[in-house]
């Protein structure tokens, strides 16, 4: 599971071109991430489908570590999935600032 | 009678060129480039890309029916757009955008309605094919999903939030609708079979699916494996599966399980578990062959860069492999010797020999996602 994160951050890195392969949150596999597996149920924009609206106006009222948890560990009893198998907590932390600014922190 | 000759005249006059060059439509199709909001026209027996055609919208799970002539492809897009493209002239032919939020579409066997299923506000509209205005409006109060074509100009459509499926039966004036309660928690998609008998909703929020006898009089909810996962544990669903008319093998459905790593095959007429296979991770599309002797199977993330096909008489995997970064979708040729594979990440779609699964073509798309053959105006539920 992790192997594909590894990976994900290898093609973003050499997408980059220069930057070597690192640990840290890579901003061009996270996008990458947000927009198109995210957008697979909150929609390519984020405005919402089978998941709501997960744009900045629609989480003003979140605090930063909330999104993170919710990222984390999922929202039971809804179709929202834990992603900690797949991603780091400093990641689920980069993409939880990414959707409260609607841009890479 | 003057007045029609002229018009005919004034038609055939605008259409000289395509008639000098004569378009045939049945071997086309439209690839769904999601980020870009365009579409690229290929031609299935040449494996080649015809043209880009641009200014669909959002087009994140999008998906398309065509017209029963074949010419026209109703695009549904994410943001509630309904684009109608003539493939002849390469246009964009109309274009609504008629709710917020919408999530699949469907033609009527007569061709004359295009209904859209909608997130945002909660139900289906139906559009007349010709004009794309408004002929119906039927709000559900919910989230509604599994839009399908049945025969009788009728629509089947299902409801996430209340777990309810309604027929709406577009003769009258008014919609008749019937009301089909306790489907089951959580309805995430649903099919219809070819022969507009079957129609199974599959279950997000309890394991098991709901099957209805479209020709019965009062259909009532068939329980299809319920507890199938039991004993085992749920694992996160990164991606919701699909239903497709596809599931039917001859003998089987055969259709994916949510949150586990298996297809589950069930025999057509009694509706009873005949077999699991397991896969490689949990199935997204679970595509039978048009001759029903294999199914091709893709996955959610983050194992979507792999494809199992399934042998349908020994249920056992035949072939693996890797097609690249981010496999969205899959579309066979009409009569199965081909099929078609989206590669979102490598900005591919590739094209592979059913028999000998030898890459035959790569062709060039941006994010491509969903893949349809004009051959679908003549199937229903597709």
């Amino acid at each position: 599971m992790r192997s594909l994160l590894a990976l994900l951050v290898l093609a973003g890195a050499a997408q980059a071109g220069d930057a070597p392969p690192k640990m840290a949150p890579d901003p061009v596999a996270l996008e990458r991430l947000v927009v198109q597996d995210c957008g697979s149920c909150h929609g390519l924009t984020l405005k919402g489908g089978l998941g709501p609206d997960i744009r900045p106006q629609a989480l003003e009222y979140y605090e930063p570590d909330v999104l993170q948890t919710v990222i984390l560990d999922g929202m039971p009893g809804t179709a929202m999935p834990p992603w900690r198998p797949l991603i780091t907590e400093a990641e689920a932390a980069w993409i939880s600032e990414y959707l409260l600014k609607g841009e890479a922190p | 009678m003057k007045r029609a000759i002229s018009i005919l005249a004034l038609a055939v006059g605008l259409a000289t060129p395509a008639l000098s060059d004569t378009m045939a439509t049945g071997d086309l199709g439209l690839i769904i480039e999601r980020a870009k909001g365009s579409v690229i026209l290929v031609d299935q027996s040449d494996r080649a890309a015809l043209a880009r055609i641009e200014g669909l919208g959002d087009l994140s799970h999008a998906s398309v029916v065509y017209s029963s002539d074949e010419r026209y492809a109703y695009v549904f897009g994410r943001d509630g757009g309904l684009t109608k493209v003539d493939i002849v002239t390469r246009t964009i032919a109309n274009r609504v955008i008629q709710a917020g939020n919408s999530i699949g579409g469907a033609i009527s066997d007569d061709g004359e309605l295009v209904a859209v299923s909608n997130y945002e506000p909660g139900g289906v509209k139906v559009f007349d094919a010709v004009t794309l205005e408004l002929v119906a409006d039927i709000p559900t109060g919910s989230k509604t999903i599994g839009l399908v074509d049945a025969p009788g100009r009728k629509f089947v459509f299902t409801m996430w939030d209340t777990g309810e499926t309604w027929i709406a039966d577009m003769n009258g004036a008014e919609p008749a609708i019937t009301k089909i309660p306790d489907m089951g928690k959580n309805p995430y998609d649903a099919l219809i079979t070819a022969n507009g008998r079957t129609y199974i909703t599959g279950l997000f929020g309890e394991d098991g699916l709901t099957a209805l006898d479209l020709w019965d009089e009062t259909p009532e909810p068939i329980r299809v494996l319920p507890n199938y996962g039991r004993g085992q544990e749920d694992m996160p669903v990164y991606k919701m599966p699909h239903l497709e008319g596809w599931a039917h093998t001859g003998a089987d459905f055969v259709l994916p399980a949510v949150g586990h790593h298996e297809v589950l095959w069930i025999d057509a007429t009694t509706l009873e578990e005949t077999g699991r296979t397991q896969t490689h991770g949990q199935p997204v599309f679970a595509m039978a062959r048009p001759d029903g002797r294999q199914v091709w199977v893709n996955f959610a993330h983050p194992l979507n860069d792999t494809i199992q096909v399934i042998d349908t008489v020994s249920k056992e995997i035949i072939h693996e492999f890797k097609p690249g970064p981010a496999v969205l979708h899959m579309e066979f040729t009409p009569r199965g010797h081909e099929i078609w594979v989206s590669v979102r990440d490598e900005g591919k779609v590739k094209i592979y020999d059913t028999q000998t699964f030898e890459l035959l073509r790569e062709i060039e798309a941006d994010s491509p996602s969903g893949i349809f053959f004009t051959a679908r105006a003549h199937r229903t539920g597709l």
